[in-house]
């Protein structure tokens, strides 16, 4: 880092002038550090409302049993399967943000890693809820579990996918708490130090005693890369596990092999554009303009015109085999899909996934923060109904034209699934109050080489290309929070 | 003999610091340690502090995930209980690939996690071994034991030199156990 100067060609991650350590430290706690404000407020009460819903709905179901969902003897997984597939895939971005992001050295994660691991973790938790909930007897939840037992010590049936998925998920969340709370605490730590009282021992406790010697940062960094390592095959093996809970089975429209890769990057997708919905908020009401710039949301909303291409590849790719395969099972789930009594789901899906992300190929869409937050919410919506045609389609039409049926869900359904929604804000907003929303210490590791006004610095000292200078000042136009004046003097 | 246990130069700009570290170095003195808000890339080097063997220890905590699954699952599958499926084998491999990975991963990244903590002393609940409260925040610190290095007049002028922007004498060696 010292004495190397980043080319003038990038675009700055930080913006704002005479930024100092000590006013990063300051602007990132100022929500931990002070009363939180109205708006805060509004959100936590609803997100209390909605998690208050799921505590009524799950307890519903706990009382009275699965009955009490839409589910009937065709259609065995409706909801509960779509609200958990739905939580898993956006629980993708966070490790993804930290880990692949850090393997390919995308400086800009530095900024949204942070709240989009925090992300994952309650999107995993929202997600496991649904895998326990649906159990119809959650006290023996602990089942899934390889435990000797009573019944001359019966196995799991390792066999299988859903066992596998366990691992995969009980893995996931585990490793993720790890690789978001080691890199946190530097950043209690900086709270503790300027915290007095009971607050700073509690922020004690939970530093874990950091002092930031050189030892402990320079196995900081390792730790960080060897996690980054491994997380970044495991993120993908998750959802490859999740969508084989799908493509083991004999059900046409779910004995496909193209599901791994189309589920990864359909969790992708779902992942970044719930980091757009939370992040564009958070940095308005936060006031983290500076940190979080036009460029981070640029850049997200790339990744999701890439993956949701992919997703949509993926979709024709799907109907292309249905037909060529000669499978008239297979042909007829599609045939049923597209034009059946659940169509409106699956052109609902088509619209919210491949269609309109495709506006991002515009600059002016994908640099206007009110279009990006908009299309980020129908990305959610349009992944939600991903899984419900995969799910709910291919089943309600049996072997059997006898046992065909229609699915709707009853008011539990909706309770849980709204209510997770709930339980995911109340976490996060809980998280604000309590954490720094960005990596304190890895913001300020790019503030000498990556920020707008080391880029300044370099543009007055000269010595640089014209036309070099001239096209990044064009590129700072798209930002909000940088001061156009400052250039048109230069 | 002064009271002075250590010396602190605090920084306001990591490459001062490292002007700092390379002055002191210059002259013969030894550095006790230095804490920072952020990594600082190369000062590991210039302070000696070792290559970190944690790598290897996540290949050895991945290997030891990957053979107790692949022990267990045998153990129960074809020990224990073996499950007629079919006719086919007990030991079905290809099916337990994506558990045992699932275990290596496991395993790789507790055993890792662990190993630091353990050999950086992070613990829930250990009291800070704070000598700067700014070290978290916007100064980079230079500690010199004032015991070892006892011309402090000499350091002084070599930090000021540096740009720190203060320099302290402290008596006592963590000013977080105040």
């Amino acid at each position: 880092m010292a004495g190397h100067n980043e080319s003038i060609l990038r675009e700055p991650l930080i913006t704002g002038k005479d930024i100092t350590y000590a006013q990063i430290t300051e602007e990132i706690l100022s929500p931990v550090e002070n009363k939180p404000n109205k708006a805060w407020w509004i959100g936590f009460i609803l997100a209390l409302c909605g998690a208050t819903l799921w505590v009524v709905s799950v307890g519903y179901t706990f009382w009275f049993g699965i009955g009490s969902w839409g589910l009937n003897k065709t259609v065995g997984w409706a909801w509960d399967i779509t609200g958990f597939v739905w939580w898993v895939g956006i629980g993708h971005a966070g490790t993804l943000i930290s880990a692949v992001l850090l393997l390919f050295r995308q400086n800009w994660r530095n900024s949204i890693n942070r709240s989009a691991e925090a992300m994952t973790i309650f999107a995993v938790i929202c997600a496991a809820t649904y895998v326990v909930s649906h159990m119809g007897r959650p006290w023996l939840a602990y089942w899934v579990l390889p435990l000797p037992n009573q019944f001359g010590s019966l196995w799991v049936n390792f066999n299988s996918p859903l066992v596998w998925d366990m691992f995969a998920i009980s893995t996931y969340f585990s490793v993720s708490l790890l690789f978001w709370y080691t890199g946190l605490l530097p950043d209690i730590a900086t709270i503790r130090d300027r915290a007095t009282g009971v607050r700073k021992k509690i922020y004690t406790i939970f530093s874990f005693g950091w002092t930031g010697s050189v030892k402990t940062w320079q196995r900081f960094e390792a730790v960080s890369l060897i996690l980054a390592g491994i997380s970044t095959p495991l993120v993908l093996s998750v959802h490859t596990i999740v969508s084989m809970d799908f493509a083991t089975s004999v059900i046409p429209g779910w004995h496909t092999t193209i599901f791994p890769p189309y589920f990864v990057a359909g969790a992708i997708f779902s992942g970044f554009a719930m980091v757009l919905t939370l992040l564009l908020v958070v940095r308005k009401v936060l006031g983290l303009e500076n940190y979080i710039t036009m460029f981070h949301i640029e850049s997200m909303n790339k990744i999701i015109i890439l993956t949701g291409s992919i997703v949509g590849v993926a979709y024709l790719t799907e109907l292309f085999i249905a037909w060529y395969s000669g499978s008239q099972y297979e042909l007829y789930a599609f045939q049923n899909r597209i034009a059946g009594p659940f169509a409106w789901s699956y052109w609902l899906m088509m619209t919210c996934n491949v269609i309109s992300p495709q506006l991002l190929w515009f600059k002016k869409i994908r640099t206007n923060i009110a279009a990006t937050w908009v299309l980020s919410i129908v990305v959610n919506i349009g992944m939600w109904f991903e899984r419900f045609v995969i799910i709910v389609t291919s089943l309600h039409r049996d072997y059997l034209p006898s046992s065909w049926t229609m699915f709707s869900p009853t008011w539990v359904d909706v309770g849980v699934f709204v209510g997770s929604i709930g339980v995911f804000f109340t976490l996060f907003l809980l998280f604000l109050r309590v954490l720094p929303s960005i990596a304190i210490a890895e913001v300020k590791m790019i503030l000498k080489s990556s920020s707008e006004q080391s880029k300044m610095k370099l543009i007055k000292e000269g010595n640089l290309d014209k036309e070099q200078v001239q096209e990044y000042i064009e590129s700072l136009e798209k930002f909000d929070s940088v001061k156009q004046e400052e250039y048109a003097k230069i | 003999m002064s009271n002075i246990k250590y010396i602190l130069g605090s920084f306001g700009d990591p490459d001062e610091m490292l002007t700092g570290i390379k002055k002191l170095q210059e002259n013969n003195i030894s550095i006790y340690d230095v804490y920072t808000p952020m990594p600082i890339h190369g000062i590991e080097a210039k302070l000696g502090v070792k290559r970190s063997r944690l790598d290897i220890a996540a290949f050895f905590f991945g290997i030891t995930g990957t053979i107790t699954m692949l022990t267990g699952v045998y153990l129960a599958t074809v020990v224990d209980w073996p499950v007629n499926i079919g006719g086919k084998t007990h030991f079905a491999l290809p099916d337990f690939i994506p558990i045992t990975f699932e275990l290596t991963i496991l395993f790789c990244a507790f055993g890792l996690v662990g190993s630091y903590y353990a050999s950086t002393h992070l613990f829930p609940g250990r009291a800070p071994r704070v000598m700067d409260l700014r070290a978290t925040d916007d100064r980079f610190v230079i500690a010199i034991d004032a015991k070892q290095n006892t011309e402090h007049e000499k350091i002084d002028e070599l930090l000021k030199g540096a740009g720190a922007l203060e320099v302290k004498h402290n008596e006592r060696k963590y000013i977080s156990y105040e």
